[in-house]
């Protein structure tokens, strides 16, 4: 008898792979989501986190591994069997249904009394703000109203597990930021554990306690939003979450501050809190744009510089991003913050500049 | 632009000149259909009358009514099948099948059916003779490939997660279908039993090669009338024809119409 | 979806497969079949090319002398040929007429096109035969408009004009045309808009524009509408039998009177197969090899 304890994950996906055709979508995934959490499936299109969020609702069987949700096997277990909801991309609302009978739809199911149903399809439209609007149809209700019903009506059988197929990509973007806070405070208040699957980084840095990237079926990292973007295991983590530049380079030695590392583009490089490297190793140094730091005299403090020409300017308002030429020919990218409303401060173009960065900056790949 | 609304215009005069001439001539006082003598309704009375016509037309009803009947189920199967069912062992045959009495001429259909009947009155001793059920199997057949088609492409146009949000949502597979995909195609269900109903009232041609002696559906009736030379009654007839059809036509396409889509 | 529903899949397929073998495949095998028999006196009036002597034996007595007959009266092949013109000739007219009708229709106001489309269906609705038998009244020597030409003094004869191949062609354009209008309306009107605005900013006149942009990208509607029209046409019964004439033979009308009036089922069973294999295959196939090709580019 699986015994479900507060410690045991509430989801255990096993060596999971589904393959359509010759193509892997899903290709021997593992990992496991605590109860509460709000976790999030990240990667580009097509990189398996819709299959994998399909297979946790029952749409898709995997070809080999598991899935368990609260100790049980749901490998087979049809979705009409599972303590699962899902929002769907395009809400799936049923066009022919009142907002009210949408959300009744699933407890009717369940065969629960009419006084009960009439009371948490009510409770439930208050929690999403939509309390006025239970007898408008689908069609009467603007983008932003439909996902709310979507969510009260996935959120009203109080399921384990929610799923949410991209929750926000129909809304415009004053909107999904908006509704990003309010889906985690929605978390928050139900105590339900939510499975968002994006495409989008900021969106799942904003709303996941953790992130799982992937890429072409595979699982590259979990963790939580800082240790994706701070510490990514991979060249593709690193680029797909943030902007980045890459430098490649040759480690030559070991000191007590990091490794140095002679790099065919910005010479030799000083990185802190890297793991022993052998002397000669292949490695890439990733270095985040804004962690550059850009001056027209060379910096009194460093352990990183190098001196390059700005060749274009990006103002972005918030800040401004620079592609900076070194003496190698490689071109780095720099942002930064636009702290004075003043031009003054600006960089010109063709204008020579120095670059520096502390030893922590950086972060070794080795692959 | 507006040479090509002449066209238009010219177009539906050229679609609608011939209607309009029937219904005016419907009240013809006269029994030549061309020269006008004077408004009289005499045809319709005559039309009344007229037993054969009477007794035809009730067997068409009833023959189309049970031949789109039949193709309704047959053909929602059908199109379930081709929209749904992407690979099963004998699809292209399935297709070819379906699409085969949309496009063969008439007269192979009519004669084929036929030859199939005489074939299985002497091999199990059924359909004895030729009648109303073998008009309506042949009917049937026919329809089913249109209520197919319509079926395939209205499904075709679905989201699927419509049902697996039923699905999710704790609604057993036949539930879904019952309250979820039913209602939601029921708009091209009901175009497709008018259209198999109105196709097998229209039909002359497979009808005759498999109607029996006491089975004459209306268009034989008119057929034969009509062979005969011109009938002032066939003119009322077509009036209401026409008059009947455009009022089921309209209320049904503004009833689709104002549905939402989505 | 994955979700497994074995029962309803069964049924979905099964049932309709069955019927549709039992109904379309099974005659169609017995028309090839009763082709290869030997006309004869009787009910029904052929000998079956298969049979069993004795209860047991299979036996064959094909003959090929339907097939004799066809090839070698030319009666057969010039009913053939008059076919495949009037339906050519029809197709082609209609073409002329529904382009200008569909293109005129697509480009409406929005909130005219369903009515517009509306008005080209509702004639298809209503009954086939009595919107031919209104011809007769228009056409016939004592009809609408040579009374009109004769009242006017533009003739002091009156026109032949039913009982001719001008009469057949003009039923055929006028049953067949709704046929043509549909699916050129349906590509038209997904056509995407800014593409003319973009020939237009790239400097092509309307007219260049419409033979640039829009005729090729119309084409796959322009083949469909044939389709629909061709394949019926050449069949066609009705329309030849109450508007032609002796000289206006046609394909379908001569299947009709083989089993009718001569009741030499084997022959006109071997016609339907000629018919079938000389006229319908090849259209569809090209329509399915233009379809296929429409897709993968």
């Amino acid at each position: 008898m699986p015994y479900a304890s507060e410690a045991a994950p509430l989801v255990s996906v096993v060596g999971v792979t589904k393959r359509f055709g010759e193509m892997a979508a899903v290709d021997g995934v593992s990992l496991e989501i605590a109860r509460g959490e709000f976790f999030a499936l990240l990667g580009p299109s097509g990189c398996g986190k819709t299959t994998l969020l399909r297979m946790l609702a029952g749409f898709e069987v995997p070809d080999a591994g598991r899935i368990l949700i609260d100790g049980i096997d749901m490998t087979d277990v049809p979705p009409y069997a599972r303590p699962v909801n899902m929002m769907f991309q395009s809400y799936a609302l049923f066009p022919h249904m009142s907002v009210r009978e949408n959300v009744a739809f699933g407890l009717r199911q369940e065969r629960v009394a009419k006084p009960a149903i009439r009371e948490r399809v009510a409770a439930v439209l208050d929690l999403v703000q939509m309390g006025g609007l239970g007898d408008r149809r689908p069609h009467q209700l603007s983008g932003g109203q439909r996902q709310r019903v979507a969510l009260a009506r996935a959120l009203v059988k109080q399921p384990k597990l929610l799923l949410l197929d991209e929750p926000l990509a129909a809304l415009d973007r004053k909107l999904r930021e908006q509704t990003q806070f309010e889906l985690v405070r929605i978390q928050e208040q139900v105590g339900i554990t939510f499975v968002v699957v994006t495409h989008d980084q900021a969106e799942a840095m904003t709303m996941a306690s953790r992130i799982a990237v992937m890429d072409r079926g595979r699982l590259l990292q979990i963790g939580p939003p800082s240790e994706v973007y701070e510490a990514p295991n991979s060249r593709f983590v690193a680029d797909f979450i943030g902007s980045v530049n890459f430098l490649p380079g040759t480690v030559r030695a070991t000191t007590d501050r990091g490794l140095l590392i002679a790099s065919t583009d910005a010479g030799l490089l000083r990185v802190a809190g890297a793991g022993a490297t052998p002397d000669g190793a292949e490695v890439t140094v990733a270095l985040r744009p804004e962690k550059i730091a850009m001056s027209r005299t060379p910096a009194s403090r460093h352990d990183n510089q190098c001196t390059g020409v700005v060749r274009e300017i990006g103002y972005l308002g918030g800040f401004s991003l620079f592609r900076v030429a070194l003496q190698s020919g490689a071109v780095l990218r720099v942002s930064l913050p636009n702290a004075e409303r003043s031009a003054a401060t600006q960089f010109a173009r063709d204008e020579q500049v120095f670059l520096s960065w502390t030893s922590g900056a950086g972060l070794v790949l080795v692959e | 632009m507006s040479a090509v609304r002449v066209v238009l215009v010219l177009g539906y005069v050229f679609l609608y000149a011939p209607i309009v001439s029937l219904i005016v001539f419907s009240f013809n006082a006269s029994r030549l259909v061309t020269v006008w003598a004077g408004f009289s309704t005499r045809w319709y009375g005559e039309l009344w009358d007229n037993d054969a016509i009477r007794g035809a037309a009730a067997i068409s009803i009833e023959v189309a009514a049970s031949a789109a009947t039949a193709a309704l189920v047959l053909g929602t199967a059908a199109g379930f099948a081709l929209a749904r069912y992407r690979r099963f062992r004998g699809r292209l045959l399935f297709l070819a099948m379906v699409t085969a009495p949309l496009v063969m001429p008439e007269v192979i259909t009519g004669l084929s059916l036929l030859l199939l009947f005489v074939a299985l009155e002497s091999w199990i001793g059924w359909p004895q003779g030729r009648g109303i059920a073998t008009i309506i199997l042949a009917h049937a057949t026919f329809g089913t490939a249109f209520v197919a088609i319509i079926v395939q492409s209205r499904l075709a146009a679905f989201d699927r997660a419509l049902e697996e949000a039923a699905l999710d949502l704790g609604a057993r597979p036949w539930k879904v279908f019952l309250v979820i995909t039913l209602p939601l195609i029921a708009p091209a269900l009901i175009t497709g039993w008018l259209l198999a109903f109105t196709l097998s009232l229209d039909d002359l041609v497979i009808a005759s090669f498999n109607a029996g002696p006491a089975s004459t559906t209306l268009p034989m009736v008119i057929f034969s009338s009509v062979r005969l030379g011109v009938s002032p009654q066939i003119n009322a007839l077509a009036t209401i024809f026409v008059v009947a059809v455009s009022i089921l036509v309209v209320t049904a396409s503004s009833l689709t119409l104002r549905r939402p889509q989505r | 979806m994955n979700a497994p529903d074995p029962m309803g899949r069964r049924v979905a397929i099964g049932l309709p497969y069955l019927w549709l073998v039992v109904f379309v495949l099974v005659p169609f095998l017995i028309v090839l079949t009763i082709s290869f028999a030997e006309s004869a006196l009787g009910i029904p009036p052929y000998i079956a090319p298969l049979g069993f002597a004795k209860g047991w034996i299979p036996q064959l007595r094909g003959t090929l002398g339907s097939y004799g007959l066809i090839l070698g009266d030319s009666l057969y092949l010039k009913a053939y040929l008059n076919s495949l013109r009037f339906a050519a000739v029809a197709m082609l007219l209609c073409l002329l007429l529904g382009y200008p009708m569909a293109y005129a229709i697509a480009r409406a106001p929005e909130r005219w096109r369903n009515p517009l489309l509306m008005l080209v269906i509702l004639p298809f609705w209503t009954s086939f035969l009595i919107r031919v038998y209104a011809w007769i009244g228009i056409l016939k020597t004592n009809g609408l408009i040579n009374n009109l030409l004769l009242w006017t003094g533009i003739v002091h004869e009156p026109l032949p004009l039913l009982n001719n191949e001008f009469s057949v062609e003009l039923g055929l354009v006028y049953s067949y045309l709704p046929f043509m209008i549909l699916p050129l309306y349906a590509t038209l009107e997904r056509m995407d808009l800014s593409l003319l605005e973009a020939a237009a900013d790239l400097g092509a006149t309307p007219f260049r524009a419409f033979l640039a942009v829009t005729l090729p990208l119309s084409l796959p509607g322009i083949a469909a509408g044939a389709a629909l029209v061709f394949i019926p046409a050449v069949g066609e019964f009705v329309i030849p039998d109450l508007l032609g004439g002796p000289d206006t033979l046609m394909i379908g009308k001569v299947l009709w009177d083989e089993f009718f009036t001569n009741r030499d089922w084997p022959v006109a069973s071997a016609v339907a197969v000629a018919m079938l294999v000389l006229l319908v295959a090849p259209i569809v196939l090209a329509q399915h090899a233009l379809r296929k090709g429409a897709e993968s580019s």
